[in-house]
């Protein structure tokens, strides 16, 4: 086993399901809050004519989708170094 | 040169591409023909797991739904690029680090039972299969609007193709295609798009365009929901449907966006775990450009298109489009059918409007109107005949054809390898010929792929009714059965083989009765048990937008009926714990 100990092991997991869990709380809030659910709150701010509620839903959430998964693999890999655990050969 | 000769050539460079690709890329292992040796570059598989994914429909019919649909489309948009924030947080990395070579293997394996190996199998046959039958019909149209031959000639060329590099080359020959069609197919979509968006905006970027004023001041969008209003269809960017609806629609895409198998074994070719968690996100960035460019494309065609018809204010006499002055393109389209015109008030003018709106119908009759003359617009014309509304040179339409017969093939080639390695893996190899060595199973995956193209090719032919139905099947299958088990076999070590088997079949069956009850028992026209209207539907709930409740149905069942039964046994819950860390005691191999 490549961890140290049974402690660490479970910090590793623990800290990657929270990394996990925030950003999928993101994932929801721009795709199905910002772009559907408050549409018509966030549609009071103008974007081209229509409104930012609907810019979310055709744009903007495919943008955060990518910055998600665009950090989660950047904070995983120093994760993985943190706990020596990296699989660069 | 002419448009036909010039078509001709863009699509023989293209084929003789993928041709000299096939030769160059030939599978001699199973590491090989299953998962290209476990070599691919991250970047390299985010391209060919983007031209697995966008398809025929992506491709050609997407934009056209938005056209069509305005803000209520923005479900496929999200539904269809959010399902990759599921694959690379939640499944992509833990199955890498598996390291087996086919979705069933997992499921057999960490539920370490046959029988949750044989549903899964047949949970991807069907979902592929009903999928694959789209790409195979989009092959034979394409080849058949853009080449001028029949579409059976068409989708023979088709079949020859793609078992040229399948069969020779398995996932390491269809990787590599996969990547040359990328780029064939986003540089067909992009370069219209650009051109389009600077005629009607100045701008340049698509993505902006679309959002940016238009030559009066006023913004493109504002001017198309003005347009659309005064002829009496729906505002673009207001929404239709029911919120909770479309909540749970694009739910249901996601999930089975990550479910789907075809997708999901493009991961197991890169080297490494953290390869497949950045692959992901190249894979999305790819799929991206053509998904933000989708919108753009949808409003502007539809504005176009509107505008050619009625050039004029609405209701005067010479307002419409005289018919003896269509243009070119629409003379073209008319002849395949995609657009139909019938002079129904005898007056030699197109009118183009929405008679189904009653109060406008009222109006268009006191102008003389008989009732819409555009008695058939096809939405795929927005993404076929936009090259040739927006003026574009020959160069243009003919890479429009090479780039829609990339997307098909691309993932048609995924489909069919996903079905013909469940095949030969799964139910031969580790079911019911595990003594077979690996040049028989070698063997075994190249006869069951072109048996799978056959059957394929033969659907395609002889497509049956329900075929336009069975995409969302397809998606609703995923998300109802596949996706669960897999996330529950990641994240709990306390859901066994029992819990696994009884959630699959639930969240199968669930969806499948909740489809044909609306839809027709197996589609058969007149079996519908209840009409297919929103004030049937449970919660307000489409057929289509069914998995994500079969989702929950499927966990829901799978953790009573694990808490019910044998726990799980040791060795198993070592391997879930194995499988969340890169690495460690049984780390990827085969690099």
């Amino acid at each position: 086993m490549a961890f140290k100990s049974e402690d660490d092991k479970n910090a590793y997991w623990r800290k990657n399901l929270k990394l996990m869990f925030i950003l999928l709380v993101i994932w929801a809030v721009v795709s199905y809050g910002f772009g559907i659910l408050f549409r018509p709150v966030l549609d009071m701010i103008p974007v081209g004519g229509v409104g930012l509620g609907f810019w979310f839903a055709q744009q903007g959430s495919i943008y955060v989708f990518l910055a998600i998964v665009a950090i989660y693999a950047k904070k995983m890999r120093e994760l993985d170094r943190e706990f020596g655990v990296d699989d660069d050969e | 040169m002419d448009l036909q000769t010039l078509t001709y050539i863009v699509v023989g460079l293209s084929f003789a591409l993928y041709f000299g690709i096939a030769i160059w890329a030939r599978a001699g292992t199973t590491g090989e023909y299953y998962a290209a040796g476990r070599g691919v570059h991250p970047v390299a598989n985010g391209m060919a797991t983007a031209a697995d994914w966008m398809s025929a429909a992506s491709f050609i019919s997407m934009a056209g739904l938005i056209a069509f649909q305005g803000y209520d489309a923005s479900i496929f948009l999200m539904g269809w690029t959010g399902g990759y924030v599921l694959l690379a947080l939640c499944l992509a990395p833990y199955l890498r680090k598996f390291g087996k070579f086919t979705v069933p293997d997992f499921i057999g394996d960490r539920y370490y039972s046959r029988t949750a190996r044989i549903v899964a199998v047949i949970c991807l046959i069907v979902a592929s299969l009903t999928y694959v039958i789209g790409q195979m019909k989009g092959i034979g149209v394409a080849f058949s609007r853009f080449l001028d031959v029949d579409y059976a000639t068409g989708l023979y060329a088709g079949m020859g193709i793609v078992f040229f590099y399948a069969v020779l080359g398995g996932m390491k020959g269809v990787t590599y295609t996969q990547i040359a069609q990328y780029c064939v197919l986003i540089f067909a979509y992009t370069v219209p798009a650009i051109f389009i968006s600077l005629n009607l905006t100045n701008n340049p970027i698509p993505q902006f365009g679309f959002l940016s004023d238009t030559a009066d001041g006023t913004p493109l969008l504002v001017k198309l929901d003005q347009t659309l209003v005064d002829l009496g269809f729906a505002e673009y960017t207001a929404q239709k449907g029911g919120t909770f609806n479309m909540l749970m629609y694009t739910l249901s895409l996601m999930m089975g966006t990550a479910g789907l198998p075809h997708v999901i074994i493009r991961f197991f070719t890169v080297p490494k775990v953290s390869d497949a968690r950045s692959s992901a996100g190249w894979a999305l960035l790819f799929i991206a450009i053509l998904y933000t460019t989708a919108p753009a494309v949808g409003s502007m065609a539809r504005l176009n298109l509107t505008n050619t018809i009625q050039p004029g204010p609405v209701g005067s006499a010479e307002g419409n489009l005289a018919y003896a002055e269509r243009p070119d393109w629409f003379k073209k389209w008319e002849t395949t059918g995609l657009l139909a015109f019938e002079d129904k008030n005898g007056d030699g003018r197109i009118q183009y409007y929405n008679d189904k709106n009653p109060e406008f119908a009222a109006k268009a009759e006191s102008f003389g109107w008989k009732g819409n003359e555009m008695v058939k617009v096809d939405r795929d014309i927005m993404v076929l005949a936009n090259p040739e509304i927006a003026n574009l040179p020959n160069w243009v339409i003919a890479l429009v054809a090479a780039g829609g017969l990339a997307a098909a093939l691309s993932t048609a080639a995924g489909l069919l390898l996903a079905m013909s390695t469940a095949i030969s893996h799964d139910l031969l190899k580790r079911t019911f010929m595990p003594d077979i060595g690996e040049k028989q199973e070698l063997m075994a995956a190249r006869i069951a792929m072109a048996g799978a193209i056959l059957v394929a090719g033969y659907l395609g032919l002889n497509p049956p009714g329900f075929a336009a139905q069975v995409v969302a099947l397809a998606f609703g299958l995923a998300a109802s059965s596949i996706f669960p088990v897999l996330m529950m076999g990641i994240f709990s070590s306390k859901v066994n083989n029992s819990g696994a088997v009884a959630g699959m079949l639930v969240g199968l069956v669930s969806t499948l009765v909740y489809i044909f009850t609306y839809k027709g028992w197996f589609f058969v026209a007149g079996t519908e048990m209840l009409a297919n209207t929103p004030d049937n539907w449970f919660l307000g709930v489409s057929p289509e937008a069914f998995g994500a409740l079969g989702a929950l149905l499927n966990f829901a069942t799978a953790f009573i009926v694990s808490n019910m039964t044998a726990p799980v046994p040791d060795d198993i819950r070592h391997m879930v714990e194995d499988i969340r860390f890169p690495k460690g005691a049984g780390e990827a191999h085969d690099h």
